[in-house]
């Protein structure tokens, strides 16, 4: 499963003349990035079913077409904005490593195309992620996109969604 | 216990059948020029699969065969050989010979000997290198069988075997009255005759099987021998005709191709109203399919039950002709789940049956007396679970006959019988199969399995329950064996056995007692796929228990439940103090009440224990599709799957058998996240 991984990276570099995809999301008030090729779909919040006993930030399960999918709050993951769902609430639905996983930020953005020349490398302190997920800060003139690796974050023992490898 | 292999052979032709035909199918399409690897694998493997099957169920000829045409087509496939049309005829031939010899086994149609030494003397030849000496195409029985001529007779050459005079005259006689005969003698003092006929073969071959052994006839076309035909030419029997048959082969081969058409037909003729005897009895279907099917009944019975939860609020006098529609259907599609899950159902007999073999080998090799015994081998099992089965069992069965059983000399000294009993059994049991190996053995050894676990820095302690100490066995690296034998000993296995059975839903329980003998036992639900759940109702939430697991449902009367200091409560059903186990603490809810006598008590049994769930009410009883958590997520304590209700809502399927594990230890942290 992890040796999927690698490849958007080696996508990316093979696509570096053109540039990455991002799709661009509001988490508070900070602006993140994540590969297009790891969304799915984007859907409005739907009531969810309970995990007994699961960290807050696992919001529950919910039927994507006859699929049982988690879904996980960012916002209260990141203590980023208010938890409040409404019908303006977004999820994004990922594909990561062939598993699927609903994410619920705030408002969804637009889709961005960043250059090599756009990507900053990330600074030690910064943003509510810890630095091993981040790829880099995006330089949209007047905007920054923080870019992450969404694939590493999800598969983290630190959002609990998967089940620990080989201990 | 003897095995009836029988029951087998059909599983083993229609595979046959179908890796013949796929061979056939590869072979057709093959470039010659440049062949492709894969395809040439493809083959081989189709030959080795014959063969291992031919050989397991005692087909020597196929076996032998096949090992002759593999060891051919391992050297083509390794590109020691190049391969050639030559090759490829004699596989084609070597396909249908194949056939045959099957159908001799199948259905008892005659076999053709001949056709099947010489087919292997050819490919004995090209697997040689001795290509080109090897007598060109084949002898596809009907290549070699007389032609009519423009009249519609025959001219056929008759040569006998050495037979008396008297017997050569009264065939004579008899075959002069179907045509013109005309009789010489062949150098070697062998009759010939030459007989223009509208007859056929097969026809002469009977007339002279009366006095002669038919095998031993060489019957060929005159006219290809033309020149001969009229007075004896020496050695016009391997020069002039049936150029299929090597020199080497002999009288006997020689005669085959004349008599194979005769055979032929005949086969023909049985084979196919066998066959029509036999199709109906089965047919081969991928898995993918049936899981398909099972698949899309399992959307159908979601979509049934979103039916008739929509129509529950209809008024029933104003509707009566849909809600009896609806539950015409729902009973349909009750009925169609079932046939389609009984698809995927096997007899426990299909892994019970390697036993008997196998525990008479162990046993004659350790000198150890065992009688073996299976029940219920007819209980079904969905597919699935049933090969998963095999490699536990196959574990649990061995160390039963290794360190279970005794040795003659021990059991005697013990006063029991000199012969140990292994007894395999598989019953249903609710929604489950419980399968049990059992030995009357020495027992496990506690003080042995205590001394082993500390040794192994285990966490134990010497007043453990028996029941926590055998389970010291599964821990991994754990044998008390004294000896390591290539049997068993080495410690790895029991804690894989439960490792792969807890992997497909099921429990494994021992019990044993010193000196009579263990039993280990294994619970496994029936299918995995489809439960009978019933909807409980706690706060807002909705919980599904498998039905197999509930026993009844009641309200208790506030007296009944009773508060024990430190061990939460229990309540009294039916003379019976079970312990309670409130849902809303367990999963954290805010229940609409948490008094016992204003909530509903279910019942729930488990591997022989009780314990009464406390929930809010019951909603309902349905069959759900249970889906999978952990392809997307990661397992929850006391959650065992999710299902899709009819309103399009998730809902989670309570894990029965973990939740009345932990009911005496509700606070411990084995249930929280």
């Amino acid at each position: 499963m992890l040796t999927l991984s690698d490849q958007p990276r080696t996508q990316n570099t093979t696509d570096a003349d053109e540039g990455t995809e991002y799709l661009a999301f509001t988490l508070g008030r900070e602006e993140y990035g994540i590969d297009i090729l790891r969304v799915q779909e984007i859907r409005g919040y739907e009531p969810v079913t309970r995990i007994a006993n699961a960290p807050a930030f696992i919001k529950g399960v919910v039927n994507l077409r006859g699929i049982i999918v988690p879904v996980v709050d960012m916002r209260i993951k990141l203590r980023l904005g208010e938890a409040t769902y409404d019908q303006f609430t977004v999820v994004i639905i990922l594909n990561i490593a062939g598993r699927i996983v609903g994410m619920v930020v705030d408002s969804v953005s637009d889709v961005t195309t960043l250059k090599p020349q756009q990507m900053r490398p990330a600074p030690e302190v910064g943003s509510a992620f810890d630095n091993e997920y981040l790829v880099g800060l995006g330089d949209l003139g007047s905007r920054m996109l923080i870019l992450v690796d969404i694939e590493k974050l999800m598969l983290s023992a630190d959002m609990g969604l998967v089940e620990k490898l080989a201990a | 216990m003897t095995i009836d292999m029988s029951q087998f052979y059909q599983v083993f032709f229609d595979e046959a059948d179908e890796l013949l035909a796929e061979m056939e199918k590869l072979l057709l399409n093959i470039d010659l020029d440049a062949p492709d690897d894969e395809d040439l694998n493809a083959i081989f493997r189709a030959a080795h699969s014959i063969k291992g099957g031919a050989a397991t169920f005692g087909f020597t000829d196929i076996t032998e065969l096949t090992h002759v045409l593999e060891s051919l087509l391992d050297r083509i496939r390794k590109h020691e050989m190049t391969l050639t049309g030559e090759h490829v005829d004699a596989f084609l031939s070597a396909k249908d010979v194949l056939d045959m010899l099957m159908g001799g086994h199948r259905h008892g149609t005659a076999v053709d000997v001949a056709a099947v030494q010489t087919l292997s003397a050819r490919l004995h030849g090209l697997s040689e290198g001795k290509a080109a000496a090897a007598p060109a195409p084949a002898a596809p029985a009907a290549a070699a069988s007389p032609e009519a001529d423009a009249s519609g007779n025959f001219h056929l050459r008759i040569e006998l075997p050495a037979v008396s005079a008297k017997d050569v005259d009264a065939l004579a006689g008899e075959l002069g009255l179907m045509g013109t005969l005309s009789r010489d003698i062949l150098p070697d003092g062998r009759a010939a005759f030459t007989l223009v006929t509208s007859e056929t073969a097969e026809t002469i071959v009977a007339i002279c099987a009366f006095v002669l052994d038919p095998d031993a006839l060489r019957i060929t076309d005159a006219r290809a021998a033309a020149p001969a035909a009229s007075s004896p030419v020496p050695a016009s029997a391997s020069s002039l005709h049936d150029t299929a048959v090597p020199p080497a082969a002999g009288s006997q081969a020689a005669a085959a191709p004349a008599a194979r058409p005769a055979e032929e037909s005949k086969n023909h003729g049985r084979r196919a109203t066998d066959k029509e005897a036999g199709e109906s009895s089965s047919i081969r279907v991928s898995v993918e399919k049936v899981d398909q099917l099972i698949n899309l009944v399992g959307e159908l019975v979601i979509t049934q039950a979103m039916i008739e939860q929509r129509i529950a609020t209809l008024d029933p006098i104003q509707h009566e002709r849909l809600l009896n529609s609806a539950s015409q259907l729902s009973r349909n599609t009750r009925d169609l789940q079932e046939a389609v899950m009984s698809i995927r159902m096997m007899p426990m007999d299909y892994v019970f049956s390697r036993f008997p073999r196998m525990v008479r080998d162990l046993a004659g090799k350790l000198g150890k007396k065992i009688e073996f015994v299976t029940k219920g081998a007819a209980t079904e099992l969905d597919k699935g679970l049933i090969e998963r089965i095999v490699d536990p069992l196959t574990h649990l069965v061995r160390n039963s006959v290794d360190h279970g059983i005794e040795m003659p000399e021990k059991r005697r000294a013990a006063g029991k019988n000199e012969a140990g009993k292994l007894t395999l059994s598989a019953a249903h049991q609710g929604g489950n199969i419980v399968i049990e190996v059992s030995d009357d053995g020495g027992g496990l050894d506690r003080e042995r399995i205590l001394a082993k676990a500390k040794q192994n820095g285990l966490p134990v302690s010497d007043a453990m329950p028996d029941s926590e100490v055998w389970q010291l066995i599964f821990a991994p690296g754990f044998s008390t064996a004294e000896i390591v034998t290539d049997v068993s000993g080495r410690g790895v296995g029991m804690d894989v056995v439960k490792r792969n059975i807890t992997a497909m839903g099921g429990v494994v329980d021992i019990r044993s007692v010193p000196g009579s003998g263990t039993t280990i036992s294994i619970s496994l639900p029936l299918t995995l796929a489809i439960l009978d759940g019933m909807l409980v109702k706690v706060g807002d939430e909705i919980y599904i228990l498998p039905l197999g697991y509930v026993i009844e449902s009641l309200q208790p009367a506030p007296v009944d439940v009773k508060e024990i200091s430190g061990q939460g409560r229990v309540v009294k059903v039916r003379e019976e103090y079970l312990p309670l186990i409130p849902l809303y603490q367990i999963f954290a809810i805010d229940p609409k009440s948490k008094e016992p006598s204003e909530g509903i008590l279910v019942i729930l049994e488990s591997e022989g224990k009780k314990a009464a769930l406390l929930v809010d009410g019951l909603v309902g009883q349905q069959q759900v599709v249970v889906k999978n958590l952990e392809s997307n997520f990661r397992k929850v304590a006391g959650i065992s799957g999710a299902t899709i209700l009819g309103d399009g809502g998730v809902s989670l399927i309570l894990d029965v058998a973990a939740l009345l594990r932990s009911s005496r230890q509700l606070n411990a942290d084995s249930l929280c996240f």
